[in-house]
């Protein structure tokens, strides 16, 4: 997909999975061998391996997430563990933290084995877990929040506030123990998180997707704390699938895919090519040339958008895009910069402050929600739960939200519900839903079918602009790949596509031009045909120079440090 | 990593401050604030019993029922678990109470109105913290259940006694009174001299220190120690992060359902009390119908006060205020409408001043209607004074509401495992 | 399909005969530890009516099932209108205020004056609505301020407009003139009362409710934004006007609730006026379920255990008020019941799902389609 640029492997921002398998799913046999043979075992002996998991096995009804998982992590590392978004990652992290139980399979902690039934006895066995997903409570202050359910350590007022600021001196986390954490930024929520475990004497954290919302000085950041940790002898299992990150800061990396354990290698002898091959199983596909069908006719047009904020900054800042007929536009952006916003504005759920929204030519800025719908716009929602579905309801109804106004869902002022069924069925064939019927509820639905019910929806009723949010979040990589050749369809039908994804091969692969979005304002075009992930990463995180601050913006204390 | 700039930042933060963040100095302000209001009111309209100590001690004894409910209240929703039930459980206190009392004396009566508070407490709880019913649910059920089951028990029990009726019980023994020796005589007569400002806290001071049931005692012996159970304990800290996130503190280790039970169990016991209070101390019997929807009010009180112990308190004295006024006659409800007629000509004044012209002008001619209400009459017809306690809790909602942070999982139905 | 919903509408009785049982056993046991005869009571309790009862079974029904619709509407908006009490008590004076004056000839007059119940009943249920919109205020605590406001007012203004009927002490509205009246229908073979004329209504409104919410566009719209708020938003519905709306109606529909005992019993408001309907209402949407021929049993069993109760005490020395007891558990175990019958319907079709999908899987890889 990428050619080498340079020497010592490209850097791969990240991957989420294979983009377009070529000839099947076999893994190259050469490229898996040749990796394989550069596996350096373990150094030491085994008094020195902090955990030794062995043939973890975990099933749910209709699927197995983790198959006979086997690895060692040494004293003393930082051991990342990379795979896929569907790989079993996560499942193995709640076994490691007792929040599951697994179904074969043992865990040595310091040589001795354990049994994890909960939380607490991974904390007893000196188990610590930072979640993706902070686990903190908004409105207490970061003192009751580290002290939570530890109060006997150091009970919960001047003693624990001292161990506290000592842990956060030793392991430079700068931490104030008297903090509202509703006031904290990402980055000192998750300095919180590892205070957290440090806290309760874990000699073992686990990092989940630690980098997912952090901006790259973030990550540096993050990485110095954690060589401190791992200098003064504890030790770090790092779960991402950010190869990069992985390789400049792991000493030992296992590759899970599909729910096993494919690989463990050395991060100095292989390169982030070989370790994307590995996670995804086949050689890494190449772009598809086909034949542009971007005419000079826009659809959607955005001039001068301003969106005010709360605290004194635009969420939105003087945005100027055109969508074109039969063209994909995509914006990269780590997420926060305004790429929600856009989308409420543009789907009516927001009115902008200042500037117009134009849909062929026709003012839309002060238009509701309904009425930007039914002139044919498509709306593919980021987090189809909450503002795509009703969960509850059975497939057809889901096929009549968000058009609950038109044909052939309506019929007058009445549900047609005929019609809406039939068309039901027809979604479900042309779109690969996998269902047994269209009664059942939508949240029997896996997330793949999910998404493509909400696509075929959408795209019935887009005649002219189809607003994609992140549409393959959360979804099985076959459902991905028909998303991705649906929203192709919708580009040769002659739609204007606005394609918000975090992620960069689908971006890459699915746009025809590229924006990038910073701080709510869109700060480059690149063409996906020549753009380098490094260029798009640096436009993103703004280590191109592009971060001019809107004008009045305070000073942002998170960028004084 | 530099600390310059957080530093700077919290020192103007603290420049600023200073005196204003202590909150003993805020509420002090206010108090007195309050005061000056009242005595220019009483002055202005010559209703001499809007702060006699007649009044004030009225209203300290109806605060309490309020106060405790919404203790109650307090202590359930910092847990998570919203609870509508309250008054019912309040109803299974009177009665619980009224036959304790009856049967072994005022201090049985006082932990039986606690018990039967509890009872319905734990209904509560079982349906909501262990089956996961919606919260509001279980509390209108709770609600119906509660007065059927008194007023089952009332008749079943209270109908063969001599003094009493299917829808009464007979007359109570009463807990003991209080009062501060020495001060009552010469605070009574500097009161009647109806100085501006001083005979008013004459007369409020008073009515503080005498003739105080002992269950009023306890109830600010509760407060006192809810607060410090729930803000200085490592227990108070888990009850509390179950409301805040249950998610965070399962993490953690922290059995989040027997969090909220405890919680549950608590706030059923407190408005048991409040039960309790109401027909031993408020009068001295059972009556049907005796609760009178403060468990509801005291829901109001609770959101009054920001979920916290001390502005429950002064909600609590408010919403009893307004009740002794109503109930003492006197013109103190016609005196009250001039001053809501000038508070909402303020509020109007402000609102124009902030560019909201709608909602400014439809203060300022609800101000006028009011005013004219006030000049044109003499005195408030009873049926409509009756519902001042109900319009002051709507009106303090109306403004408090969108100001107010409630506990971030308050009423989430939580089950084990984060779903 | 049909499997489905078979196992579906088994699990949805199971439910209510469930919590009957449970009523039962939870009352026995109470009566038995306060030494109170308890097969009496359910001798009188479970006693076939007289004919003369029936109609007061059903006539009681009618109402109760008037209440239970309102609250309902609010319900599928996940709103709690508790204030039926005090809505339909304005919309009761509101309109009886008008009949009497009998400004209008006799069916006119009633049909004017059911609008105007609707019409005191919504106004009166908007100022909760706008609270809840504008202000944030919970429904909950404002309807029932509302209701204790709402007697106070309609006291005072009772005061000033009542005239005394005849022969007592008693004081009412004027009452209504002849003609408006409403006789009743005698469908109960050897009853000597009468059912009243507005089942009617009741049915009417009961259609109207599955109507509407069913089979219009405005209906899904509501349905939607109960289940979802934030998918109703990206779907188009404007929430605060939404609230608004189905707040009113609910209010509209509450007022409705004392028009058959106007016009078929009353025929003034006054000191018979019946309060407390509310909240019966309510236990009755919840056991019904929201479902319209759902609550129309749910009214039916309530009635039915109101109307057997007044013999209690006569006929086992117990206090009629045990059948709050009765009701209450029924509530309390009815609903436990659902959420219990609910999860488990969800973790079985999800297997049932995940089961057809594996089956249809195999059948095509076996049918040699590429997987």
């Amino acid at each position: 997909m990428f050619a080498d640029r340079g020497a010592g492997g490209s850097v791969l921002p990240s991957l989420g999975r294979s983009f377009h398998r070529r000839n099947g799913s076999r893994p190259d046999e050469w490229t898996r061998r040749s990796v394989i043979t550069a596996i350096s075992s373990p150094q030491a002996g085994p008094d020195t391996l902090a955990v030794e998991v062995e043939g973890i096995t975990k099933r749910f009804p209709g699927v197995v997430a983790n198959k006979d998982i086997t690895f060692s992590v040494r004293r003393g590392t930082v051991h990342a563990l990379c795979g896929e978004n569907g790989a079993g990652k996560s499942t193995l992290m709640k076994i490691l933290y007792g929040v599951q139980r697994q179904d074969e399979g043992t865990i040595k902690v310091n040589g001795q084995e354990v049994n994890l039934h909960s939380p607490s006895d991974a904390i007893k066995a000196g188990i610590g877990m930072v979640f993706q997903h902070f686990m903190l409570a908004d409105n207490l202050t970061v003192l009751e929040n580290v002290v939570l359910g530890a109060e006997k350590l150091h009970g919960i007022g001047g003693g624990a506030k001292r161990e506290i600021q000592r842990i956060s001196s030793e392991f430079g986390l700068g931490v104030r123990p008297d903090a509202t954490v509703a006031d904290l930024g990402v980055g000192d929520r998750q300095r919180v998180e590892i205070l957290k475990v440090l806290y309760r004497g874990a000699k073992i954290i686990i990092l989940d997707e630690p980098t997912a919302v952090l901006v790259p000085q973030e990550v540096d950041e993050l990485f110095d704390n954690l060589r401190e940790l791992k200098a003064e002898g504890l030790t770090v299992i790092f779960i991402s699938h950010k190869l990069d990150e992985v390789l400049s800061v792991a000493d030992d990396i296992t590759v899970i895919r599909r729910g096993t354990t494919v690989a463990s290698v050395d991060p100095k002898e292989v390169n982030a090519r070989q370790l994307a091959e590995l996670m995804v199983g086949s050689e890494l596909p190449t772009p598809e040339t086909t034949e542009s069908t971007v005419t000079d006719r826009v659809v959607l047009s955005m001039r001068d958008i301003t969106l005010a904020g709360t605290e004194g900054r635009d969420l939105l800042h003087d945005i100027d895009l055109d969508i074109h007929a039969g063209e994909i536009v995509g914006i990269a952006g780590v997420e926060g910069n305004g790429q929600a916003e856009l989308v409420e504005v543009i789907m009516g759920m927001r009115e902008p402050t200042g500037g117009t929204v134009a849909l062929e030519g026709t003012d839309i800025s002060d238009w509701q929600v309904r009425e930007i719908r039914e002139a044919g716009v498509g709306y593919i929602p980021e987090d189809r739960h909450r503002h795509g579905l009703l969960l509850d309801a059975p497939l057809w109804e889901n096929r009549i939200l968000g058009h609950q106004t038109e044909r052939p869902n309506i019929r007058g002022q009445l549900i047609d519900a005929k019609s809406a069924k039939a068309d039901t069925e027809r979604i479900v064939k042309e779109y690969d839903v996998r269902t047994p019927s269209i009664y059942v509820t939508a949240a029997s639905l896996s997330g793949g079918n999910q998404q493509k019910l909400i696509v075929g929806r959408e795209m019935t009723h887009a005649s002219k602009v189809l607003i994609a949010s992140h549409p393959t979040r959360g979804v099985d990589v076959g459902a991905q790949s028909s998303i991705w050749d649906l929203i192709r369809q919708a580009r040769h039908e002659g739609l204007g596509v606005l394609l918000i994804s975090a992620d960069l091969e689908e971006l890459i692969g699915l746009s025809d031009t590229i924006r990038v979005i910073l701080r709510g304002k869109l700060t480059g075009t690149f063409d996906p045909d020549t753009v380098t992930s490094q260029d798009l990463g640096a436009a993103m995180t703004g280590a191109d120079g592009s971060h001019d601050d809107a004008p009045d913006a305070p000073a942002d204390p998170q960028d004084a440090r | 990593m530099s600390t310059a700039t957080p530093t700077r930042r919290a020192e103007v933060k603290e420049k600023q401050a200073s005196w204003l963040a202590n909150p003993y100095a805020r509420w002090g302000l206010l108090a007195f604030g309050g005061l000056v209001i009242l005595s220019l009111l009483r002055v202005v309209t010559g209703a001499n019993d809007l702060d006699s100590s007649g009044a004030i001690a009225a209203a300290f004894g109806l605060a309490v029922p309020i106060a405790l409910a919404g203790l109650g209240g307090l202590w359930s929703e910092r847990a998570g678990v919203v609870n509508i039930g309250l008054e019912g459980m309040m109803i299974l206190g009177t009665w619980s109470s009224a036959f304790c009392a009856y049967h072994y004396g005022p201090w049985m009566g006082i932990l039986g109105g606690a018990i039967g508070g509890l009872v319905g407490g734990l209904i509560h709880a079982i349906a909501t913290v262990y089956f996961g019913v919606d919260h509001i649910v279980s509390g209108v059920a709770l609600n119906i259940i509660g007065l059927g089951i008194a007023k089952y028990l009332a008749s079943r029990f209270f109908t063969n006694l001599p003094g009493g009726g299917p829808t009464q019980s007979p007359p109570l023994p009463q807990p003991p009174s209080l009062s501060v020796p020495g001060i009552g005589d010469p605070l009574l007569s500097l009161e009647r001299q109806h100085i501006f400002l001083i005979s008013d806290f004459a007369g409020i001071l008073r009515g503080l220190t005498t003739n105080v049931s002992v269950l009023t005692l306890i109830t600010l012996a509760l407060f006192v120690a809810s607060w410090w159970a729930l803000w200085k304990t490592a227990f108070g800290l888990r009850l509390r992060s179950v409301g805040e996130s249950p998610a965070a503190a399962e993490s953690l280790g922290v059995n989040v359902y027997k969090y909220k039970f405890i919680a549950v169990l608590a706030s059923g016991a407190l408005a048991g009390l409040g039960g309790a209070f109401l027909t031993l101390v408020a009068s001295n019997l059972f009556r049907d119908g005796q609760t009178g929807g403060r468990g509801y009010i005291g829901l109001a009180a609770m959101i009054f006060g920001n979920w916290r112990p001390g502005g429950l308190l002064a909600g609590s004295a408010l919403f009893g205020y307004t009740d002794a006024i109503r109930l003492r006659g006197g013109g103190g409800v016609h005196a009250i409408l001039l001053l809501v007629a000038v508070i909402l000509l303020l509020v109007g004044l402000w609102q124009l001043r902030k560019g909201r012209m709608l909602q400014g002008a439809g203060s300022l001619v609800v101000s006028a209607l009011v005013a004219w209400w006030f000049f044109a009459t003499d005195t408030v017809p009873g049926e409509l004074a009756g519902t001042l306690p109900y319009v002051t809790t709507l009106l303090v909602l109306a403004f408090a509401s969108q100001r107010l942070r409630m506990p971030a999982a308050d009423g989430q139905i939580y089950r084990k495992g984060g779903h | 399909m049909t499997n489905a919903n078979i196992r579906r509408a088994l699990l949805s009785l199971a439910a209510p005969v469930l919590a009957l049982l449970v009523a039962f056993l939870l009352t026995s046991l109470v009566l038995v530890a306060l030494g109170d005869p308890v097969r009496d009571v359910w001798i009188t309790m479970l006693s076939t009516p007289k004919p003369r009862q029936i109609t007061n079974i059903v006539n009681g029904a009618i109402v109760l099932y008037l209440s239970a619709i309102a609250v309902a509407v609010g319900f599928k908006m996940n709103l709690f209108n508790i204030g039926v009490d005090g809505q339909y008590r304005v919309g009761s004076f509101a309109a009886a205020l008008f009949a009497g004056q009998a400004w209008l000839p006799g069916y006119l007059n009633i049909l004017v004056a059911i609008i105007i119940s609707m019409v005191a009943g919504g106004l009166w249920a908007s100022i909760a609505a706008y609270l809840k919109v504008h202000r944030g205020v919970s429904e909950v605590i404002s309807t029932i301020m509302l209701n204790a406001i709402a007697t106070g007012v309609v006291s005072w203004l009772l005061l000033k407009v009542a005239v005394r009927t005849p022969g007592s002490n008693a004081i009412g509205t004027k009452v209504l003139p002849e003609s408006s009246q409403l006789e009743g229908w005698k469908l109960i073979p050897g009853a000597s009362n009468r059912i009243y004329s507005l089942l009617i209504l009741a049915v009417l409104v009961g259609f109207l409710y599955w109507f509407v919410l069913g089979k219009t566009r405005f209906g899904f719209d509501l349905r939607a934004t109960g289940a979802s708020e934030t998918a109703a938003v990206a779907s188009g519905v404007k929430v605060k006007r939404m609230v608004m709306t189905s707040m009113i109606a609910s209010g509209a529909l509450a007022g409705l609730v004392g028009m058959p005992l106007l016009f078929g019993q009353d025929f003034s408001y006054g000191t018979t006026f019946q309060s407390g309907l509310g909240f019966a209402g309510i236990g009755i949407a919840l056991l019904g379920r929201n479902n319209p021929i759902g609550i129309a049993f749910a009214a039916l069993l309530w009635s039915y255990l109101d109307t057997q109760a007044n013999g209690l005490q006569i006929r086992a020395g117990v206090a009629p008020e045990l059948v709050y007891i009765v009701q209450g558990i029924i509530l309390f175990a009815v609903v436990i019941a659902y959420e219990g019958t609910r999860r488990l319907d969800i973790r079985l079709e999800q297997q049932r799902v995940a089961r057809e999908l594996a089956a249809q899987r195999a059948a095509r890889t076996s049918e040699g389609v590429a997987a």
